[in-house]
Parts: C-alpha cells; sequence; structure tokens
C-alpha cells in the first residue's frame, strides 16, 4: 500500500477504521443518542418538552462536563485527580461570598477564582511530577485541604450570585437558546484546537509510556503539571458555573463532582490507565449521567435512588465496552 | 582525531558498578560495533551518551569539545540519536504521531495539522522503503518487526550525525537486518557515526570497520574487524577460552514418538503435523511470523484449536489451558521468548517462581513444607548452574539468561516431558547462551523432547535433530541433521517466500 493508496481510501472504509480504532468513543456516543432519544420522547409524551426543560438539562450538565473535561486531562496522563470536587465547592463558595452585582466585580472575581484553581492544580501537579507521590495520594490530600477551605470560606449554606452571571451562563440567548448550548460549543471548538497542539500530544504521551515519552524528549514533568493546572483551572471553572445555575452558594455541594467527574471519563471511553480517549467522550459521558437523574426525575423514582441508578448504568456502559472490545479483538 | 569520544566514563547503580573508568571512541564516517556479554556496560555507555542516564566520573566529547548530555533531548540537540533495545514507541499512538513526535508540521494557527502530519510520515517511511507500513496505523497494532522498524525510521529521519543502535536486530528477520544492513552502510557512505551492539557475531564481522570489546565495565580492546576473529572476541568478552559454542548433537535413539499433532489448526496455522520423539530437539523454523508462536502457544493450550488432534505418548489428549498441558500425563512446558510479560514474576523469589505451578504437591493442609520446597528448589538450582546469592532473591535482579534458567528450572519441576522452548535465548549474552544450549543438550540426552524455535539461524542449524521450516502456518520442508546449515535454513526459508501464494 503506497502514500498515494492512502489518500485516496474511500470515505466509507475510513469511517470504519476509525470506529474501530475509536470503539470505546463511539459507544459512549451510541449511548448518548439513545439516552436523548428516550429522554425527549418521554418528556415529550408527558407534555414536559420545552425550552425550559431543555435549558434545564444543559445548564445541570455543564458544571459535571466542565469538570470531567478537566479531569480528562490529568486521566490522560494515567493520574486522577479527587481534589476535582473541593475546588468546585471552594468555587461556589467564593463566587457565593464575595461576587458583586457589578460587571467589575463579577470579572475580578471570576478571574481570581480561576487563577486559585489553577494554582491548586498545579500544586497537585508539582507534588506528582516533582516529588513523585502517587496521584490518587496528592489528590486526596487536597481534596480534604480545599474541602476544609471551602467550609472556612462559606461555613453554612447561603450568600448570593448576581442575577447577571446567572443570566450569561445559565440564561437564554434570544429567549430561545440556552446560553449553556453556546458555552458548550466554545468548549468544543477549545477541545479541537487544544488536542491539536503540542502540550496535548505530550499529556498523551506521557499516559502511553512515561519513560517513552521522556526518551523522545517530551517535557513530561511540565506536562504532569500543566496536565493537573488544567484539571483545576477546569474545576474552578465548573464552580463558578455551579453558582451561576444555583445562584446561591454551599460549601459542600461539589464533593459529588470528584466522583462523577471520573465517571463521565470512564463513560466516555477515556482509558483510567492513560494514553488513550478524548475529552468529546467525555462530554457525551456527562450529558449520560445528567440525563439518567432528569430520567428518574420523571418517573418519579425516589431520588435517594438516583446514585443506585447512576452507577447502574456506569456498570452497565463498562460491561458494553469491554464486549465491544472483545468482539473487534476477535475480528480484526 | 576521534568524533565521538568517551573518556574514563563510570556509572553505578546501587553498589553495582556498571562501567568503570570506561572509554570509547567513534570516527566520522565509521561503523563501530560496541561488544561484550550483558552486564558489560554496552547499554550503560549508550544510555549515557544519549542522556536517558547521567554518568557519575567521566567526560564525554563532541569533535573535540567537551559536551554535557543531561537529558535525551540534549542529545538529539547535539545529532546524537538512538534506537534503544527497549522500544520508545507510544503504543496507542499512530505511527505518524511517533515518528513526527516534537516536530509535527503545523497549520498557520500554530496548531498540529493532522493530515500533512501523516503525509509527512508517509513520505518518510516511503523513502526509507518501508511503504508496507501504513502511517495512520497505531503502533500497538504493528507486529514487534514493524515496530521496531518504526523506532528506526524515527531516528533516522532526525537526520543525526551520530546514531547509536541498541541490539538493533534482535526483533527482526533475515530480511529486515538486510534491509537495516543496507541502510547503515548508507548513513556510513554520508559520513555519518554508527555505534551498534550485537550478540550475532556474524552481525558484526559483515557490517562494522571496527569493533570495541567491553567486559565488566570496561574497554578490553578496539580492533579493525578485519583483525580479530570470533574466537578470539568471545576469549576477550568473557575472559576464558570457550572451546565451542555449540556443545556436540547427541546421537539420538530409536524411540517412540512422545508428541503427535496432526491436522492441527490455530491462529494462523493450519494443517500442521508433526510428531516429536523422546530426545529429539525438533526446530521450527522458518521466517519469523510464519505462525511458530501460534503453534508452541496451541500446544501450550494458550490459544484455541479450530482443528486437529494432538497425542501424548500416544494417547489422545484435550489441552484447553495451560493447565491441562502442565497436568500429570500430559507434561507440556512453554518457556517464551518474553520471559518478563509471560512467564516470571520479577518482584518474587527465585523459590517462589520456581514452585508456583506445584505448590499443590508440596503443601499439607494449605501449608507448604518449606523445607522440601528448599530442597527442590536448591537442587534445580544446583543442576541448571542458576547464578543467584540465594533462593529467596527477587529474580527481576538477576540476568536474562538465569531468568531463562529459572524458569526452565520451574517447569522441570512440574516432570514436563515435552519442552516448547520459544526463542529463548534472545537478548542473552554469548556466556549464557552456551550454558543454555548444554542445558537443552542435557535435557534432550535425559530423554525429554525439545521443541525449539530461535530468530538465530546458526542455532538452530547446530542444535536441532530435525528442523521443520513453516511457511504461512503450514510446514513447508523437513530438514534432517547433517543436512542443516544455516545457508540451508535461509535458503529454505526464503524460497518459500519466493514463491507465488496459491
Amino acid at each position: 500500500m503506497s502514500a498515494l493508496a492512502l489518500e485516496r481510501e474511500p470515505l466509507g472504509e475510513r469511517l470504519r477504521r476509525y470506529a474501530l480504532r475509536n470503539a470505546s468513543l463511539v459507544l459512549s456516543y451510541l449511548v448518548l443518542v439513545a439516552m436523548v432519544i428516550y429522554y425527549v420522547a418521554y418528556a415529550a409524551g408527558h407534555g414536559q418538552l420545552s425550552v425550559f426543560s431543555v435549558t434545564s438539562v444543559f445548564n445541570n450538565t455543564m458544571p459535571l462536563l466542565i469538570a470531567a473535561m478537566g479531569q480528562t486531562c490529568v486521566v490522560l496522563t494515567g493520574g486522577i485527580d479527587l481534589s476535582v470536587g473541593s475546588i468546585v465547592s471552594l468555587s461556589n463558595s467564593l463566587a457565593a461570598v464575595y461576587m458583586q452585582d457589578s460587571l467589575r466585580s463579577v470579572v475580578e472575581w471570576s478571574a481570581l477564582i480561576l487563577i486559585i484553581g489553577s494554582l491548586a492544580g498545579a500544586t497537585n501537579g508539582l507534588l506528582v511530577a516533582v516529588g513523585r507521590i502517587q496521584p490518587i495520594l496528592v489528590t486526596l490530600a487536597s481534596l480534604s485541604v480545599w474541602a476544609g477551605a471551602a467550609l472556612f470560606v462559606l461555613p453554612q449554606p447561603g450568600g448570593t450570585i448576581p442575577a447577571g452571571f446567572t443570566a450569561l451562563l445559565a440564561g437564554n440567548a434570544w429567549g430561545i437558546v440556552p446560553a449553556s448550548s453556546i458555552a458548550l460549543l466554545l468548549l468544543i471548538v477549545f477541545w479541537m484546537a487544544f488536542r491539536r497542539t503540542g502540550l496535548a500530544v505530550a499529556l498523551y504521551a506521557v499516559g502511553n509510556d512515561e519513560r517513552s515519552a521522556r526518551a523522545n524528549g517530551v517535557p513530561v514533568v511540565w506536562a504532569k503539571i500543566a496536565a493537573y493546572a488544567l484539571s483545576g483551572f477546569f474545576a474552578a471553572l465548573a464552580g463558578l458555573y455551579l453558582s451561576a445555575v444555583t445562584t446561591s452558594g454551599d460549601a459542600t455541594t461539589g464533593a459529588i463532582y470528584t466522583l462523577t467527574s471520573i465517571a463521565a471519563v470512564v463513560l466516555g471511553g477515556v482509558s483510567l490507565f492513560g494514553g488513550r480517549g478524548s475529552a468529546a467522550g467525555s462530554m457525551a459521558g456527562a450529558f449520560v449521567l445528567t440525563l439518567i437523574v432528569n430520567l428518574l426525575f420523571f418517573a418519579n423514582i425516589n431520588p435517594l435512588l438516583q446514585e443506585f441508578f447512576q452507577g447502574l448504568v456506569l456498570i452497565l456502559a463498562m460491561a458494553a465496552s469491554v464486549v465491544v472490545n472483545l468482539l473487534l479483538g476477535r475480528s480484526s | 582525531m576521534a568524533y565521538l569520544e568517551a573518556v574514563d566514563v563510570s556509572k553505578s547503580f546501587g553498589g553495582v558498578h556498571a562501567l568503570q573508568g570506561a572509554s570509547f571512541e567513534a570516527d566520522r564516517g565509521e561503523v563501530h560495533a560496541l561488544v561484550g556479554e550483558n552486564g558489560a556496560g554496552k547499554s550503560t555507555l549508550i544510555k549515557i551518551i544519549s542522556g536517558l542516564l547521567r554518568l557519575d566520573r567521566g567526560q564525554l566529547r563532541l569533535d573535540g569539545q567537551d559536551i554535557r548530555i543531561d537529558r535525551p533531548v540534549a542529545a538529539q540537540r547535539l545529532g546524537i540519536g538512538t534506537v534503544f533495545q527497549e522500544l520508545t514507541l507510544l503504543p496507542h499512538m499512530t505511527v505518524a504521531e511517533n515518528l513526527l513526535i516534537g516536530r509535527e508540521p503545523r497549520d498557520r494557527f500554530g496548531l498540529i495539522h493532522p493530515g500533512e502530519l501523516v503525509r509527512r510520515a508517509a513520505r518518510i517511511l516511503g523513502g526509507m522503503g518501508l511503504q508496507q507500513i501504513r502511517a495512520d496505523a497505531v503502533v500497538s497494532g504493528l507486529p514487534l518487526a514493524q515496530r521496531q522498524l518504526v523506532e528506526i525510521a524515527k531516528v533516522v529521519s532526525r537526520s543525526p550525525t551520530i546514531l547509536l543502535f541498541d541490539e538493533p536486530t534482535s526483533a527482526l528477520a533475515e530480511r529486515e537486518v538486510a534491509w537495516l544492513f543496507d541502510l547503515i552502510r548508507g548513513l556510513r557512505a554520508e559520513g555519518r557515526t554508527i555505534v551498534f551492539t550485537s550478540h550475532r557475531w556474524n552481525e558484526v564481522r559483515d557490517l562494522s570497520d571496527r569493533i570495541t570489546i567491553f567486559r565488566n565495565g570496561q574497554r578490553v580492546g578496539t580492533f579493525a574487524a578485519a583483525e580479530i576473529d570470533e574466537n578470539r572476541a568471545v576469549e576477550l568478552m568473557t575472559g576464558r577460552h570457550v572451546s565451542a559454542l555449540f556443545p556436540p548433537l547427541p546421537a539420538l535413539p530409536p524411540a517412540d514418538p512422545v508428541l503427535e499433532v496432526s491436522g492441527l489448526a490455530s491462529g494462523r496455522i493450519h494443517d500442521v503435523d508433526c510428531t516429536l520423539r523422546r530426545g529429539e530437539i525438533l526446530g521450527i523454523g522458518g521466517l519469523q511470523g510464519q505462525g511458530q508462536r501460534d503453534l508452541f502457544l496451541a500446544l501450550f493450550g494458550a490459544q484455541r484449536l479450530r482443528a486437529g488432534t494432538i497425542k501424548v505418548g500416544g494417547r489422545p489428549v484435550t489441552i484447553r489451558h495451560p493447565r491441562d498441558a502442565i497436568a500429570a500425563g500430559i507434561g507440556i512446558a512453554l518457556v517464551p521468548e518474553d520471559r518478563k510479560a509471560e512467564g516470571l514474576f520479577l518482584p518474587m523469589s527465585v523459590r517462589q517462581n520456581m514452585t508456583l505451578p506445584v505448590l499443590g504437591r508440596l503443601s499439607h493442609l494449605g501449608y507448604v513444607d518449606a523445607r522440601r520446597e528448599t530442597q527442590m528448589v536448591g537442587g534445580m538450582v544446583r543442576q541448571l548452574g542458576i547464578r543467584t546469592p540465594g533462593l529467596d532473591q527477587v529474580v527481576g535482579a538477576l540476568s536474562g539468561g538465569n531468568q531463562q534458567k529459572v524458569l526452565i528450572g520451574r517447569w522441570l519441576l512440574t516432570d514436563a516431558r515435552i519442552l516448547l522452548l520459544y526463542d529463548i535465548t534472545r537478548g542473552v549474552d554469548v556466556a549464557t547462551k552456551h550454558d543454555i544450549y548444554e542445558l537443552v543438550t542435557t535435557l534432550s540426552k535425559g530423554g525429554r523432547g525439545i521443541m525449539y524455535y530461535s530468530s538465530d539461524t546458526a542455532e538452530m542449524a547446530h542444535l536441532c535433530h530435525r528442523v521443520l521450516v513453516m511457511r504461512e502456518g503450514r510446514v513447508a520442508t523437513e530438514l534432517r541433521a547433517p543436512e542443516i546449515t544455516p545457508d540451508a535454513l535461509v535458503r529454505a526459508s526464503l524460497q518459500v517466500g519466493a514463491e507465488a501464494p496459491a
């Protein structure tokens, strides 16, 4: 097969090869499509399909989706970030306490909160990359540190979020397009561009094989620090988004995002061993997890069972992924 | 004047001196072979020059200038490229991403251009005569030999002025070795400096202008290739006189077949018939990847059979799982080439590694009889001449050849009657190779049937009573003892490749 033949390969063949190579990603989107169809049919059947309900799905997904993007960066390097949830909480608490109803305050505090998140993440990265401590230990410790800091900032739930901030992130443009969907679009564009930077190559390379990455001149230490810094940045951004959606502060509200962001990453087909997968999958995973909650709500199922069903879907998705990979392994 | 120099370089790991005041010089436009036993310090020196390890003492010089190489990038910037023995490819990334890592083509926004990346990689591969490798294939899906070729292409395409190859041929078949040698000769003609290591003397002889011999972390001498022969080189490498590398082939007494295989199909092999007699060493030859591996795995129960029958000692048997193969009454054991991945538990001791399959027999009510265990393992260590400081030594700390012996010892403890030895001397130094040949011969004299595959043709020629040459999953030719020569083997393998597939 020559280089020329490579270019002339028909589209169908190229798609087939893509699907085979990205089986997990394709699978996560199939699950998402199934969930969306089920959701739309169910909501329409019960007269609940409206601009409001669609907007609320988007709004409820965004914090998780953003946190999962950050988590993806770390998982790609073969690590894991347990501090995501605490940073979400800290970000939410800071916004609820300090953000005033003026453009200047909103911009300044948003920037400051994102910087704090990035620094918190970079510290994790420094300990992992330079201190050579297991990611799970480092981030378990910082999980406590930032959870404590959040409680210190906002001991009781409360505080307020400027209405303009909520309208900007969680409202509707022209009364119909969810602002969240525009934010989602921006995140997708960001990821598509990011995927084609040297840093992204370095993250994948480190997750593939750290020793080989180093031998190829990849700056392993910097790549790891950057991965955790990105995770911290996105966790803080998720906290801001959560503030806009919930319009109030709660120093424990972020805790759940540690596990759900990992679940979204896994549902999205990103390998926990690192080096394989894409934030595109994690985004699908985040939507799947949120749609489950919405469907359970519609179906009047006890909210206490939410986590049970989320877990069930996670297990089913992973089992399906194993089966698909087995089948593909046989055929190729 | 020497272009690349290492002067009095020392490096130790813990208390072990890998290099002790070792020096080395290579000229511009020469191919320089670095030979010695495993642990002589060749790989350590190469890793130091390529920035993977830092030297403790000593100095590196390039073109007369002192240089400092503290990381791989530094070596690359100085124009030093290295093909490491353990590949440095990123398995889940594509060939193109691997080839051009760190120098990807960018678009006008400064972002990596994926289409151009694949095209450029395809051009590099095509330019080096590697059209058979797809630039957009994922590395983990490629056979080992192709991965090695990609690694070589990656390093060469960076146009280094100095190229270091650490055992570049250990994963390659004859045709690919010929390709590599042409490539190296071409690079020499361009005035580049090439340093390579190899355990195969014919490669060293054919390719190099000069040869430097290392022993125990020091240089023993540097010779023009024409002025030193194999026996002298082996003497210098080992520090002792090795009369003959291969022991004489034991006579084959008439005996009943211990293993009869007919119509076997599994993986890429189909319709394989063969018999193995007690005391026979049966070689399975042919070009790499003609199904030899599938045959060995299938007989060990590690790979599913599609068809065929296996008889052991005249009795038909069913082998669905390695457990069945090891079981008493069958006694088939496999020693694979990748002992780390497919057999040994490196962080565990010699004792634990050896007795794992027989723990059931060694224990009463769930407790292992430690005294009997020590007896059995100690006996085996003596019998096989395993060089280990003690039975509780961690296997990962032993040399490759001794690890291989531990694995063989494990199967001997299970009273295996049939040993499947798959490329067990790959990457093993010459003295240990000699020990392994003696061991294989001794085992066959003791009445065990041995199936032997090696990527080293000379080994197959000297060690086997019979060789079945495989081609595309079938047995194509059979050669018998006096007529098995390296030439005959290569001819039988290649002739096969030239025929048009039916």
